[in-house]
């Protein structure tokens, strides 16, 4: 009986700590696990850091994951959602060859179609920046490599849930 | 100390500060926490550290060991006898490096220890200095929690934090490394125990409805099996889980880690589970209706296959670390928590029983493996002496009062079996890790930390090599520890498993050994061979009377396995007693 896999993304609230990242990414590597994506940020919360994690695997795979992760010191919790309890964003950004943004007319029509965002032009090249799902911005990426593209790179996830989650409440509660 | 001064708090509760530097202040902490006993080495990144050490002797004793790696396991066995705290310290580089086995085996056996670690000065970091080594990042894996400090003004807080850290909860080890500028900094010292961490929960909370369910099932099992082990010791728990199988009459046995919680003569008591553990509770496990696991995590030594492990059981799972409820075998009921207080909460909600037909099932199975292994073992007929004969010699002399210090292999689960154990925190070993060479150096730490308790190391001629060293340090301060080398010659153990599936091909586990006794005389430590049957109890007796540390090598036969076995990857039932 062997179990789906599926895309799972991580929100690790943590102390910020230099060797944390450390900690969280060994706790993958040990298990041979991939991280597919990886991003890390201040949270809404002030002196707190929150890790956005994205890996695949399954679901029993995943809740063993949050007990590790938790049992680090500098965790104050971890959660785990699908793709369908959260709103994510990735963010891409494309470096291409001034000369075709003038002479191929598709390209400015793949711009504007896409919702990608010019943020800067000069004499030798123009960079693009997108904002999206994943498919989204493959397909853009798939559509601008048919004319050259001289650089690309993307972002890890980032991702909010639909669902609360009571880290204020949580750090409270240390306080009494 | 250059300056006192008084800072009013605004709760008005006084705070005096000192001047003082960074390594003055590492040991002060030290004796804050109660520290009375570390092992270490010294070396460029840890001496000023040293220099304070020197000028503390009369409330902190340094014990020099051999080797790093001799003082981490120190500190195991200190901890391990007392529940107290182990601390080891060593220099930056070979030094720090040098305790990572020994931290592993604190990790994975929920030892308590705090390992202090000297660093390149802080602008050196990074520049692969002399003796640099990044040991924050080494050992993130296999720490509890580690930090390394650049500022002196840190080490109040973050010494105070180790040691709360490696204490609570399930303990383990911790690492602070300290960089040899901020061992020099001066700063105003005044220090405070650390009470909590905000990100770590030391302890779940119990919930009181799992602990419900947890009796129902117990008081409606026909056949509940016990297994429990090192959380019972860690929580001392001892009188807790005892008044709990005593009230409903359950069978109990014991992973490698929980032995001596309850005496080995108890009659509830049904022995130990996993590989070669005893034949009654491995086969019952897989018959039993109710599987009552406690502080222990279901190892994979301990479960053979998990495939077919208690199946049929409803399985419930005492455990302080969430992160081991499900992880290996899936739990009908998780009650989470410190044992003491969820067993003290359970046992009034137990039926009185008695489950004799049950019982009986056990006694019928040890007389089975009694006959075909137990026997033999300490009865030999052979001319060759066992290994099991010299620990019912060992249990005579001591009176079962002994701590039995083991190594790893075929002697550890020989004295496993074997050893009589009438008090808690008595069996002392690497379980998880499988640490050869543990034991000599963990028998240093028991024996200093329980000075009036017989120590006795038990070691295979293979550990022990590993760790030899560390008789200068028996030596040096005069341990009265009693070490066994129980002798065939041999990695017996993986020679037992290429004779069973390696068709015994003896790949590189004969040993051409040196005379044992001469290196431990040598030491100026006195110290007997034995060969023949006939003078067995008398060395041992000897042995025992001694005041004075004493080595006792026996040649046993030198191709006797270990058994029962479950053999790696089988079903705990598919048991072998031959």
């Amino acid at each position: 009986m062997s179990e789906e896999i599926k895309q799972f993304t991580v929100s690790v609230y943590t102390e910020n700590n230099i060797g944390l990242l450390n900690r969280i990414s060994a706790i993958f590597q040990r298990r041979h696990i991939n991280i597919e994506s990886i991003n890390s940020s201040v949270s809404e919360i002030e002196g707190v850091s929150r890790f956005t994690i994205v890996v695949n695997i399954t679901e029993s795979q995943m809740k063993k994951f949050i007990g590790q992760i938790e049992k680090q010191i500098e965790v104050i919790k971890a959660f785990y959602h699908t793709e369908e309890e959260t709103i994510y964003q990735e963010s891409c950004m494309f470096k291409i060859k001034s000369d075709l943004l003038f002479e191929e007319r598709q390209i400015q029509n793949i711009i504007k179609e896409s919702g990608a965002r010019i943020v800067t032009v000069n004499r030798e090249f123009f960079v693009l920046e997108k904002s999206g799902r994943k498919e989204e911005i493959e397909l853009l990426h798939r559509e601008l490599s048919a004319f050259g593209i001289m650089q690309f790179t993307r972002s890890g996830r980032i991702a909010v849930t639909k669902d609360e989650m009571k880290i204020s409440s949580m750090l409270e509660a240390f306080q009494h | 100390m250059k300056e006192t001064q008084t800072i009013e708090s605004t709760n008005k509760v006084t705070k005096t500060t000192e001047r003082i530097t960074g390594s003055q202040a590492i040991v002060r902490c030290l004796i804050e926490e109660g520290v009375k006993v570390l092992y270490g080495y010294p070396g460029g990144a840890i001496m000023p550290v040293y220099d304070e050490l020197y000028k503390y002797q009369d409330k902190i004793h340094h014990v020099l060991t051999r080797h790093e790696q001799g003082a981490t396991h120190a500190a195991q066995g200190y901890a391990r006898i007392s529940n107290g705290v182990g601390v080891a310290m060593a220099t930056s580089g070979p030094g720090a490096t040098n305790l990572i086995t020994g931290i592993a085996d604190a990790q994975i056996d929920s030892t308590p220890m705090v390992c202090i670690t000297g660093q390149v000065p802080s602008q050196l970091l990074g520049s692969d200095a002399f003796q640099e080594t990044d040991i924050v990042g080494i050992s993130t894996p296999i720490t509890k929690w580690n930090h390394q400090i650049t500022k002196a003004s840190e080490i109040p807080e973050v010494i105070a934090k180790a040691f709360y850290i490696a204490k609570s909860g399930r303990p383990g080890p911790v690492l602070v490394d300290i960089t040899k500028d901020a061992q020099f900094e001066e700063f105003d010292f005044s220090y405070k125990k650390c009470k909590g961490v905000r990100s770590y929960k030391a302890v779940p909370k119990t919930d009181a409805s799992k602990i419900e369910e947890a009796a129902k099932l117990i008081n409606a099992a026909k056949k509940p099996l016990v297994v429990w082990g090192q959380g019972v010791i860690l929580g001392e728990a001892e009188e807790e889980f005892k008044a709990v199988i005593e009230k409903a009459g359950l069978p109990a046995a014991w992973t490698i880690l929980g032995a001596s919680a309850i005496p080995t003569s108890h009659p509830l008591n049904v022995g130990m589970v996993g590989m070669h553990g005893n034949y009654a509770p491995n086969v019952l496990t897989n018959e039993c209706d109710v599987l009552i696991a406690i502080g222990m995590r279901f190892d994979d030594r301990v479960t053979g296959s998990l495939n077919t492990y208690a199946k049929q059981a409803k399985v419930i799972h005492f455990e302080i670390d969430p992160a081991e409820v499900d992880k290996n075998v899936k739990t009908d009921v998780a009650v989470l928590g410190d044992a003491k207080e969820s067993l003290s909460q359970l046992l009034p909600l137990l039926n009185e029983n008695t489950h004799e037909d049950w019982h009986q099932k056990f006694k019928d199975l040890y007389k089975i493996e009694y006959d075909k292994v137990i026997k033999d073992d300490l009865h030999p007929t052979k001319d060759g002496l066992t290994m099991g004969e010299v620990l019912k010699e060992i249990n005579t002399y001591t009176k079962g009062e002994a701590a039995i210090v083991t190594d790893v292999g075929q002697h550890q689960m020989i004295a496993c079996r074997y050893a009589e154990f009438n008090t808690s925190k008595s069996n002392i070993t690497s379980g998880g890790l499988g640490t050869m060479g543990f034991g000599l150096p963990a028998a240093i730490g028991a024996k200093m930390a329980a000075p009036e308790r017989e120590v006795v190391s038990i070691s295979g001629d293979g550990g022990y090599q590993m760790t030899i060293q560390e008789l200068g340090t028996i030596f040096q301060q005069r341990v009265a520890v009693k070490v066994v080398v129980l002798n065939n010659d041999f990695l017996g153990m993986v020679r037992q498993w290429q004779q069973l599936f390696f068709d015994k091909r003896y790949a590189s586990t004969e040993m051409t050994n040196p005379d044992f006794v001469t290196i431990a005389k040598g030491y100026y430590i006195n110290a007997k061979r034995v060969t023949k049957r006939e003078e067995l109890a008398d060395a041992v007796k000897k042995m025992i009377e001694s005041k004075e540390p004493y080595f006792l090598e026996v040649c046993v036969e030198k191709e006797d396995n270990v058994f029962p076995m479950v053999p790696s990857g089988a079903s705990v039932s598919d048991i072998r007693l031959e």
